[in-house]
């Protein structure tokens, strides 16, 4: 193992969220209460810096640094430029209920961690290092369900954390059967090691550290915590611990998947095909008859993951699997984040009851409303529907024909609930306290992503190419 | 030229959009009058322009995504300029019938406008994915139209109902379209090139699949029976300028999908399942045209009639791929009358739908027990009536008889039961817009009383008078010099008939 590829310079995304992480923490503890904006400024700073980095990161030659452990290539290049999106629509969409806070820099600082911890899950070709970012992706989450202290929220917290406890020792199971018998714990040489180890030994170890992955993109049947903590945490929070870690962890199954294990090894691509069509069609039904749109959208962000994964289950057999995987999670961030940012928006309006007459008393809020979740059904031009466009082609063309119809069955019954939230803003007329507009940001916050998911949708496609560089190995 | 008719009624609706709701309503119609007359100049132009036997023209094409094989790609021939322009001529017509509206104008105007858009795109759209783009955007807006101005909660109900079909139809036909694309080498979603390359020649079980997902896509949205239960709730809840669009504009989509995609690009699968399609046209013809007969109410009785004209389309191009028995001549025909019925049902029914709303707008009711001796009242919209059932039913001298003529005599040779079974919806529909007009204009007079209406029942306002005699005038221009219409769909459709036969 050379020395030489120990170069912090390929890492500056990642430093850039540390640094702005331990200096916001630092300076958060000086800072008086009303000033804590500050911290919140300095973190988009570094999320901006970070994606200047990325771009030119992008341009450099493909790299595996830090001995084998971490690869830099198109799949890191991505999870870092939708993660760091992600964070800034956070921080934006956040502002009003955290502003003043006296935990407004934790709740900064926490955002930073799990996105650091995010991007390096995305990144990791080593399972030690895939491990140590789980945790990282995680515990700083668990804080954050947690850090607005309310009933529900301690209650939704302790949840979380106990699925990620228990999913956690799983996959730590998992990392040390399939290290033991691969002899080493980097992709590369594990995939030489496993195709000569007992398949039962392969299978048992992957599926068990498959857990904690599923546990981090709330796919079935690691979902139990999701609409609990959607629900009862602040619409930021929600948002945030729903749409962040998925991209991470997704990227991470794929990146493990179809480097790490043997092509003649388990039938990997039929087991995430069925996690798939699970976590679609519960995710739909548990969806239909929600009461809160906070519940309603945590079960559809369970089967928005059932889609994700249908890319999954096609890696290495359909050209489209990556770009498609990728490209969606990208239109996934924007869409949920503006749907989240719609709710942040009308904080008192908690049940799709409460939307009645929106269209009334506000009117561009519904729109953007209208194309988020137009945008989540999948309905053309906006970014969705080019994500799933792509996905359920590269499904049929990987085999999975079945799971292609299942998911455009799915998709039809979505419709229903989406329109369930969205029928009753054009009724009657808004009861105006209810309806009372939550400020400035979180507004501006939906608008942009509703924005973004058209012009994504239009404009987008042709980010596709970009995106099919396979990982470097 | 193209890309200009097409999204210049969406670029005037986001100007409107901006404009702030308290300006008169005038304004907001005025501008998408204006559109319509633009882009119906602009329709001329290219009708003018277009060479009948150039194939493909004013073709234009930008690379879009090009990883999947997706390109914004648009040209118009034959079969989809007539489409084009009696979209305008009908979305005109509701122009001038919507100057009385006064509803939420803003809105309405700006989501015409981009239902607009969205059929002119369709109809002009050579690549896969664009014609879905079109196909699932004009399902959304009609949504809404049929959602947000029908006629209360009923309406909503009627508007889900339409939404979840029709898209479950349209996801059928994106699985059909991502398994054309994965068929053809090197993989494309564009419509000329799949046509060219003929990816699916041989047939086989991946084809029927294919042609099956596509036809059901298509089917739901013509609607063929058994798939057409959304229509009629739909079209019975929607604002009367809703259901001349859906009826006029939308409905084609489906048949339109059949002639431009399904025939050329699968024609040996076409031509091995050509029975079935013919079997499915006759049922919606008979079936159609008996559910309409035994209907009290106005609205739906024209809607079942609707599903009996679409039938014809089907039993047309259904006959276009059978081969035995048939000489070119025929098909030909079956696909020319096909073509034809879907304008000439696009301008009758657009009236038909007008005029029922017009009784709407009097009455409050659509039932047809509550009407009765109109004809003294109401002189104008008794003759407008009995001119459009008249053309409905396919007397001579109108466009509609030019149409069904020409499919029966093209499809009599190759499936001569189904022709003759076809034949006795002439029947049926006669018998019933007869008994229609009876009841409705003839007899006693008698107008419901429904609270607030004006009593002495108002005859056709000059807006109303302008939009329904321009389509029907129209409808006989093309019924008596029917040498218009056909010389730029005949090469079309002989250019269609070979492409099946190869």
């Amino acid at each position: 193992m050379n020395g030489m590829n120990e170069n912090p310079a390929a890492l500056i995304p990642e430093l850039l969220l540390l640094g702005g992480a331990v200096l916001g923490l630092l300076l958060g503890s000086w800072l008086p209460r009303q000033r804590q904006w500050v911290v919140r400024v300095l973190a988009a700073g570094a999320a901006l810096a970070g994606l200047v980095a990325t771009a030119a990161a992008a341009t450099r030659p493909d790299e595996i640094v830090f001995g084998t452990s971490y690869a830099v290539d198109t799949l890191t290049h991505a999870t870092r430029a939708v993660v760091l999106v992600a964070v800034l629509v956070a921080l934006a969409l956040s502002v009003e209920a955290t502003a003043g806070h006296r935990r407004e820099t934790e709740f900064v600082v926490l955002l930073q961690l799990g996105a650091l911890g995010t991007v390096l899950l995305g990144g990791a070709a080593d399972l030690l290092l895939l491990f140590a970012a789980f945790l990282l992706a995680s515990v700083p989450f668990y804080a954050l369900a947690g850090w607005d202290k309310r009933r529900l929220e301690v209650e939704a917290a302790m949840k979380y954390y106990l699925s990620g406890a228990f999913l956690g020792v799983t996959m730590i199971a998992g990392t040390a059967i399939l290290s033991g018998v691969g002899r080493g714990t980097a992709y590369g040489p594990l995939r030489d090691g496993l195709a000569v180890a007992p398949a039962a030994a392969v299978g048992v170890g992957l599926v068990a550290l498959l857990a904690g992955l599923l546990f981090k993109i709330g796919a079935v049947p690691a979902h139990f915590w999701v609409p609990d903590v959607t629900e009862g945490t602040p619409p930021a929070v929600a948002a945030i611990v729903t749409t962040i870690p998925k991209v991470g962890g997704l990227v991470a199954a794929y990146r493990l998947l179809l480097v790490a294990i043997p092509a003649d090894g388990p039938d990997w691509p039929l087991l995430i095909a069925v996690l798939a069509a699970a976590s679609m069609t519960l995710g739909n039904l548990a969806a239909f008859f929600q009461t809160s749109v906070q519940r309603l959208l945590a079960y559809s962000t369970i089967s928005q993951v059932g889609y994700l994964l249908m890319a999954v289950a096609a890696a290495g057999r359909a050209e489209l699997a990556q770009p498609a995987l990728l490209f969606y999670l990208a239109a996934y961030v924007v869409t949920n984040l503006g749907a989240f940012a719609v709710v942040a928006a009308l904080p008192r309006a908690r049940t799709l009851d409460d939307y009645r007459g929106a269209a009334r008393s506000r009117p561009a809020l519904v729109v953007a409303l209208a194309v988020c979740l137009f945008g989540l059904i999948g309905t053309p031009p906006t970014a969705v529907f080019v994500g799933k466009l792509t996905v359920f082609t590269a499904a049929l063309d990987g085999g999975f024909a079945w799971l292609a119809v299942l998911a455009i069955v799915n998709t039809v019954a979505s419709v229903f609930y989406y329109l369930r939230w969205f029928a009753p803003a054009f009724r009657g007329d808004g009861t105006d306290a209810v309806l009372e507009p939550g400020g400035r940001w979180a507004t501006a916050a939906a608008h942009g992503c509703a924005a973004a998911a058209v012009l994504l949708g239009v404009f987008g496609g042709a980010a596709l190419p970009l995106l099919t560089e396979p990982p470097a190995l | 030229v193209l890309s200009v008719i097409v999204f210049l009624p969406a670029a005037v609706a986001a100007v409107l959009l901006a404009l702030p709701r308290a300006t008169p309503p005038a304004v907001f119609v005025g501008a998408w009058l204006a559109v319509c007359v633009a882009d119906l100049a602009l329709v001329v132009a290219v009708w003018a322009g277009l060479e009948p036997t150039g194939g493909l023209q004013f073709e234009q094409r930008v690379p879009w995504i090009p990883t999947a094989g997706i390109s914004y790609h648009v040209g118009v021939d034959g079969i989809s300029l007539p489409l084009a322009a009696m979209t305008v001529v009908l979305f005109g017509a509701c122009a001038v019938f919507a100057l009385r509206e006064t509803r939420r104008v803003k809105a309405y105007v700006t989501l015409f406008l981009a239902l607009q858009t969205v059929s002119l795109g369709l109809f002009v759209a050579l690549d896969l994915i664009l014609f879905f783009l079109f196909f699932d955007l004009s399902i959304v807006f009609m949504y809404f139209l049929i959602a947000g101005w029908g006629h209360g909660e009923r309406a909503r109900a009627a508007a889900l109902k339409f939404f979840l079909y029709t898209f479950l139809g349209s996801l059928a036909l994106l699985l059909g379209f991502i398994l054309l694309y994965l068929a053809a080498v090197p993989h494309t979603f564009d419509i000329v090139e799949l046509i060219a390359a003929d990816p699916l020649a041989g047939g086989g079980a991946y084809a029927g699949l294919t042609l099956l997902a596509i036809g059901i896509g298509l089917a739901v949205k013509t609607p063929a029976v058994p798939l057409h239960t959304w229509l009629p709730p739909a079209h019975t809840e929607a604002p009367a300028t809703g259901s001349a669009i859906l009826a006029g504009v939308l409905l084609k989509m489906g048949t339109y999908g059949f002639v431009r995609i399904a025939m050329p690009v699968l024609p040996d699968t076409w031509r091995q399942y050509a029975l079935v399609v013919v079997v499915v046209g006759v049922v919606s013809v008979v079936y159609g045209a008996l559910v309409a007969l035994a209907q009290t109410d106005l609205k739906r009785m024209i809607a079942y009639t609707s599903i009996n004209h679409m039938g014809y389309v089907l039993l047309g191009v259904g006959a276009a791929g059978m081969l035995a028995g048939g000489d070119e001549q025929a098909r030909r025909l079956a696909t020319t009358g096909a073509v034809t019925q879907m304008v000439s049902h696009g301008l009758i029914t657009g009236a038909l739908f007008l005029l029922a709303g017009v009784l709407y707008d009097r009455g409050r009711t659509y039932d047809m027990a509550a009407w009765s001796g109109l004809a003294a009242r109401t002189p104008v919209l008794a003759g407008g009536f009995a001119v459009a059932a008249f053309a409905s039913l396919g007397l001579p001298g109108f466009s509609g008889f030019i149409a069904e003529f020409q499919i029966f005599t093209g499809a009599l040779p190759v499936a001569p039961v189904a022709t003759v079974l076809a034949v006795t919806g002439i029947l049926v529909t006669a018998a019933l817009f007869l008994v229609a007009l009876q009841r409705l204009f003839l007899g006693p007079l008698r107008v419901p009383d429904a609270p607030g209406t004006p009593r002495p029942i108002a005859d056709l306002h000059p807006s109303e008078t302008v939009s329904i005699v321009a389509l029907l005038a129209l409808a006989t221009v093309i019924g008596l010099l029917p040498r218009l219409l056909l010389d730029v769909i005949e090469p079309a459709a002989r250019t269609l008939v070979e492409l099946v036969a190869r």
